[in-house]
C-alpha cells in the first residue's frame, strides 16, 4: 500500500473508480452496496405500491383504483417485498459487507461467484418487473401462486414465477459463499465459540437458504410444467392435488421466514453491548438458539394450512411444533435485555432501533402464538390479523433490524456521521406511524376482516381509516429518515473509525474500510465481546 | 343487522377462552418487558451509570428462561387444541347442507334440488357442511360462530356447528379466488324450528339441469373473464353475446361482426384474431388443445339457447 501519504487514505470506496469497477467488483463491500442500493430502490417501489392499496382501502368501495389494479398491486407489493428486498436484504446488504471483516478474513470465500450471484438476483428482479408489464396485464394471484387459481389465471404467472425461481438460486449461492466462509477463513484463533453472533445469526441463516430454496425452486417449475405442458402436478382438473402445492410451497416459505429474521436478531445482538459497553449476556445461548430456530423452522410449515382440510392430527401436531419453534425466540429476547442491564446505556440511534425491534417483535411473536394454536387461527387465518403479525415480524423485525444496522454500520460504510436529531426524529414518525398502521388490523382480523379484500364491510371503516392515517405517517417517517442518510453519505462529517466505540474486528479497522479489510489478518485470542476500557462518557 | 363477533355457535366459547388465555398472557410480558426496557433506560443510562458491570451469562437464569416459557406455551397449545378438537367430532345426526363455492358466489344445496343463496339454520340444530368448490379454491368463514375450512376442488372438506343464537351473520370467503374475491360474501339466517320449517317448505326447488355447455363454461374457469351477467372483467361479458354486433380489431384494421357460431368458435381457436375493441389482445390463449369439438359445439349451444340471449 503506498497510500498512507495522500490526503484522503484509499479504502474500498475510493481505490478504483468509474461505474465499471463498481459492476465488476469482486470486493464483498462493494457488492454488499449494490446490493443495498438495489434492494432499496425495490423497498420503496413496493412501500409507495403499499401506500397505494391503503389509500384505496381508506373508505369502502373503489376510491382510486379497480379490483383488478388492487389484486395486481397486492402480489407486486408481495413480490417485490418477500423475494426481492426481505428474504435477501440483510444477507446480501450487511452480511456481504461485514461478515468477512468480522470473521477477520479478507473478503467471502468464492468472490466472483458472489458477484455472479447479485446479477442473477438483478435477473430475477428484472423478471419479476417485466411479469408486471409485459402483453399489458399483471399477475393477480398474490405472491404465494396457489393453484388452481395460478394454473389457470390469465396473466403472466409464467414469467413471475420464473422470476422467484432465478431470485431463489441468488439466494443459495449466497447461503453457499456464506457457510464455506465461515468455515474455512475464519482468523487464526477464531474458534466457533470465539465469533461475533451476526455471522452465527448469517451461518444458521445460509443453512436455511441452501436446503430449503431448492424445493420452492422445484416447485414454481412444477407449475410452470402444469401451465405449459399441462403435466398435473396441483390441478385438480389435470389430476393434481391443489393442497400437495401448499405444502411445497410452505415447506420453503416457512423456513425462509426464519431467513429474513435470523440475520436481523444477529444484527441487534451487535447493537446491544456496543451501546451498553458490556459484554452479551448469554453468548452460547443465543448463538445455539439461532441454529435451533433454523432446524426447528423447517417442521412448522403446516401451520399455514390449518383450514386446508389436512387430517386432525396434522393439524394438532403442527401446532405443537409451531409452539417450540417460539421458545429460541423468547431466550433470544431476555438475553438481549439482560445484556443492557447494568451497563451503561446510550440511547443512539442504532439502539432506539434495537429496542423498537425487540418492542414490534414480542407483539409479533406472541400474535403468532395466536396463530399457531389451532382454535384462534381457525378465527384468524386468512385475515388482517395474519397481515398484521407477519408486517410486526418481517417490517417490526427484519426492517427495523435493518434499520437499526444502517444506523449502526453507516460511519464505518462510508465514513461519515449522520445527524442524530433528524435520526430520532425519523425514528418517531416512522415508529408512530406503523404502530398505527398496522395494530388495528389485529383488531380487524379478529373480529373476521378477510384479507385480500378490495372492498369491505362498512363495519370496518374506523379501523381502515385509521390504518391508512398510519401509513401515510409511516411513509413520511421512511422519507425522512432515508434523506438524512443520503444527505449526509454525501455531506456529513468525517466519522472516527470508532464512533460507537464497538469491540468487534470491523470498529478496529478504518472508516471506511480498505480495499482488503486487513493489512495483516489478526490473530484472535478471546472472545468477541470484551470491554477492556468501557466508555462511559457521552 | 348483522351481528359480527358475538359468539353464536357451540364452538365459539372453546376458541374465545384460547383466545383469552394467549392474548392476556402476551399482555403480561409485554407490559413487562416494556417496563424493563424503561427502567433500563433511567437507570442504567451513561449519564448515571459509569460503570457497566462485566457480567456475561448466567446458567441459572438461562434454566428459568427456557423452562417457563416451554411449560406456558403448552399451555397455550392445550386451550387451542381443546377449543379446536370439538371442530372434527361430527355429530352423527346433523344435517347435511352441500356448500358450493364458485367464482364469486356461495350456494347452499339442501338435497332435492333445493338451492339458497343463504344459509338459512335452525337454531341449536346440528349442522354439517360439505365443502364444494367448482372452480378454484375458497375459504368458508362465518366470523360469529368462529368456523372456518378451506373449500378446495377434489377436496371433501366439511365443517360443522350448532348455532345457538338467532340472527343473520356475515360469510366471507377467505381464500383469494381472484377478482370479486372480496364480493363473495353471504349470509347465515338462523331461525327458530318453526320458522326454519316453514322457509325451508317455501323454498322453491330449483331447476337443477345446468347446460352442459354452461358445465363446460365453468369447468375451463372462462367465467374469470368472462361475466355472464354483463360485467365487464378482463374480456368481453357473455351476456347477450348471441346475435349481437361488435367492432373487433382484427390484423387487417377494425371490422363489424355478429356473435354467430362462426365468430364463437374462432374466439374459442383463435381468440387474438379478432379482439372485440376496447379489450387487449395477448390475454387469452387458444383452446384448441383443451376443449374437444364437441365441447365447442356445446358451447356455441348454450349461447345459442340460453346464456348468450339479451
Amino acid at each position: 500500500m503506498n497510500n498512507q501519504t495522500t490526503t484522503t487514505p484509499l479504502n474500498f470506496l475510493n481505490h478504483q473508480t468509474g461505474l465499471w469497477s463498481w459492476l465488476t467488483s469482486t470486493d464483498h463491500k462493494r457488492i454488499g452496496l449494490l446490493y443495498m442500493y438495489s434492494i432499496v430502490t425495490f423497498f420503496l417501489v413496493a412501500a409507495v405500491l403499499g401506500l397505494l392499496m391503503k389509500i384505496e382501502k381508506s373508505a369502502p368501495g373503489e376510491t382510486i383504483m379497480t379490483a383488478q389494479t388492487y389484486n395486481a398491486l397486492f402480489t407486486l407489493h408481495g413480490i417485490i417485498m418477500i423475494f426481492i428486498v426481505v428474504i435477501p436484504g440483510l444477507a446480501a446488504v450487511f452480511g456481504n459487507i461485514f461478515l468477512p471483516i468480522m470473521i477477520g478474513a479478507k473478503d467471502v470465500a468464492f468472490p466472483k461467484l458472489n458477484l455472479f450471484s447479485f446479477y442473477l438476483f438483478l435477473t430475477g428482479a428484472g423478471l419479476g418487473l417485466y411479469s408486471q408489464f409485459a402483453n399489458g396485464h399483471s399477475p393477480d394471484t398474490g405472491w404465494t401462486f396457489y393453484v388452481p387459481y395460478s394454473a389457470e389465471a390469465s396473466s403472466n404467472v409464467v414469467i413471475a414465477l420464473t422470476a422467484a425461481f432465478t431470485l431463489g438460486f441468488a439466494s443459495i449461492l449466497t447461503g453457499l459463499n456464506f457457510i464455506v466462509t465461515i468455515h474455512t477463513m475464519r482468523a487464526p484463533g477464531m474458534s466457533w465459540f470465539r465469533m461475533p453472533l451476526f455471522p452465527w445469526s448469517l451461518y444458521a441463516t445460509a443453512w436455511i437458504q441452501l436446503l430449503a430454496t431448492p424445493v420452492v425452486g422445484i416447485t414454481l417449475l412444477m407449475v410452470i410444467a402444469e401451465r405449459t405442458l399441462h403435466v398435473g402436478f396441483f390441478d385438480p382438473k389435470l389430476g393434481g392435488d391443489p393442497v400437495l402445492y401448499q405444502h411445497l410451497f410452505w415447506i420453503y416459505s416457512h423456513p425462509a421466514v426464519y431467513v429474513m429474521i435470523l440475520p436481523a436478531m444477529g444484527v441487534v445482538t451487535e447493537i446491544f453491548p456496543t451501546f451498553s459497553q458490556k459484554p452479551v449476556f448469554g453468548y452460547v445461548p443465543i448463538a445455539l438458539s439461532s441454529l435451533a430456530i433454523a432446524l426447528v423452522g423447517y417442521f412448522v410449515w403446516g401451520h399455514h394450512m390449518f383450514t386446508s382440510g389436512m387430517s386432525y392430527e396434522s393439524r394438532w401436531f403442527f401446532s405443537l411444533l409451531t409452539f417450540l419453534v417460539a421458545i429460541p425466540s423468547a431466550i433470544k429476547v431476555f438475553n438481549w435485555l439482560s445484556t443492557m442491564y447494568g451497563g451503561s446505556v446510550d440511547l443512539q440511534p442504532p439502539l432506539l432501533y434495537a429496542i423498537s425491534f425487540i418492542f414490534l417483535f414480542t407483539i409479533g411473536g406472541f400474535t403468532g402464538l395466536t396463530l399457531g394454536s389451532v382454535a384462534t387461527d381457525i378465527q384468524v387465518h386468512n385475515t388482517d390479523f395474519v397481515v398484521a403479525h407477519f408486517h410486526y415480524i418481517i417490517f417490526g423485525g427484519m426492517g427495523f433490524g435493518f434499520f437499526a444496522g444502517i444506523h449502526y454500520w453507516f460511519p464505518k460504510i462510508y465514513g461519515k456521521l449522520y445527524s442524530i436529531r433528524w435520526a430520532n426524529i425519523g425514528w418517531g414518525i416512522l415508529f408512530t406511524g406503523f404502530n398505527l398502521l398496522y395494530f388495528p388490523m389485529f383488531i380487524m382480523g379478529i373480529q373476521g376482516m378477510p384479507r385480500r379484500y378490495f372492498d369491505y364491510d362498512p363495519k370496518f371503516q374506523l379501523g381502515q381509516t385509521i390504518s391508512t392515517i398510519g401509513a401515510i405517517i409511516l411513509f413520511t417517517g421512511l422519507i425522512t429518515m432515508i434523506s438524512n442518510l443520503i444527505y449526509h453519505a454525501y455531506k456529513g462529517a468525517t466519522a472516527p473509525a470508532n464512533p460507537w466505540h464497538g469491540v468487534t474486528l470491523e470498529w478496529q479497522i478504518p472508516s471506511p474500510p480498505p480495499h482488503e479489510n486487513f493489512d495483516e489478518i489478526p490473530v484472535i485470542t478471546r472472545g468477541p465481546y470484551v470491554f477492556d476500557n468501557p466508555h462511559t462518557t457521552k | 343487522m348483522t351481528t359480527m363477533f358475538s359468539g353464536a355457535s357451540n364452538l365459539a366459547e372453546g376458541v374465545d377462552r384460547a383466545f383469552i388465555f394467549i392474548f392476556s398472557v402476551a399482555f403480561i410480558f409485554i407490559i413487562a418487558i416494556v417496563a424493563l426496557i424503561f427502567y433500563i433506560l433511567i437507570h442504567f443510562s451513561r449519564k448515571k451509570n459509569k460503570n457497566p458491570q462485566q457480567f456475561s451469562g448466567n446458567t441459572t437464569l438461562e434454566i428459568i428462561w427456557t423452562v417457563i416459557p416451554v411449560i406456558i406455551v403448552l399451555i397455550m397449545f392445550y386451550f387451542g387444541w381443546a377449543g379446536f378438537a370439538p371442530m372434527r367430532k361430527v355429530p352423527a345426526d346433523a344435517m347435511p347442507i352441500k356448500v358450493i363455492g364458485r367464482m364469486w358466489v356461495w350456494s347452499f344445496d339442501y338435497g332435492n334440488g333445493k338451492i339458497s343463496k343463504d344459509l338459512v339454520v335452525p337454531l341449536n340444530k346440528d349442522i354439517k357442511l360439505n365443502l364444494y368448490s367448482e372452480d378454484v379454491n375458497h375459504g368458508f368463514f362465518v366470523p360469529a360462530f368462529r368456523v372456518k375450512e378451506d373449500v378446495i376442488p377434489g377436496y371433501n372438506n366439511y365443517m360443522w356447528f350448532r348455532a345457538i343464537s338467532k340472527g343473520t351473520y356475515d360469510i366471507f370467503c377467505t381464500e383469494y379466488c381472484g377478482l370479486a374475491h372480496s364480493g363473495m360474501t353471504g349470509k347465515v339466517i338462523v331461525l327458530d324450528n318453526a320458522d326454519f320449517d316453514k322457509w325451508f317448505a317455501d323454498l322453491k326447488v330449483s331447476d337443477n339441469t345446468v347446460h352442459p355447455g354452461l358445465a363446460i363454461i365453468k369447468q375451463n374457469a372462462c367465467l374469470t373473464c368472462h361475466s355472464l351477467d354483463g360485467t365487464k372483467i378482463i374480456g368481453p361479458s357473455f351476456k347477450g353475446i348471441w346475435g349481437s354486433k361488435r367492432i373487433v380489431v382484427t390484423a387487417q384494421g377494425e371490422k363489424e361482426m355478429e356473435g354467430n357460431d362462426e365468430y364463437i368458435r374462432r374466439s374459442i381457436l383463435d381468440p387474438n384474431a379478432d379482439v372485440v375493441k376496447g379489450f387487449n389482445k395477448g390475454l387469452m390463449q387458444s383452446y384448441k388443445e383443451v376443449l374437444k369439438a364437441e365441447d365447442i359445439d356445446k358451447i356455441v349451444d348454450y349461447f345459442k339457447t340460453a346464456g348468450g340471449q339479451k
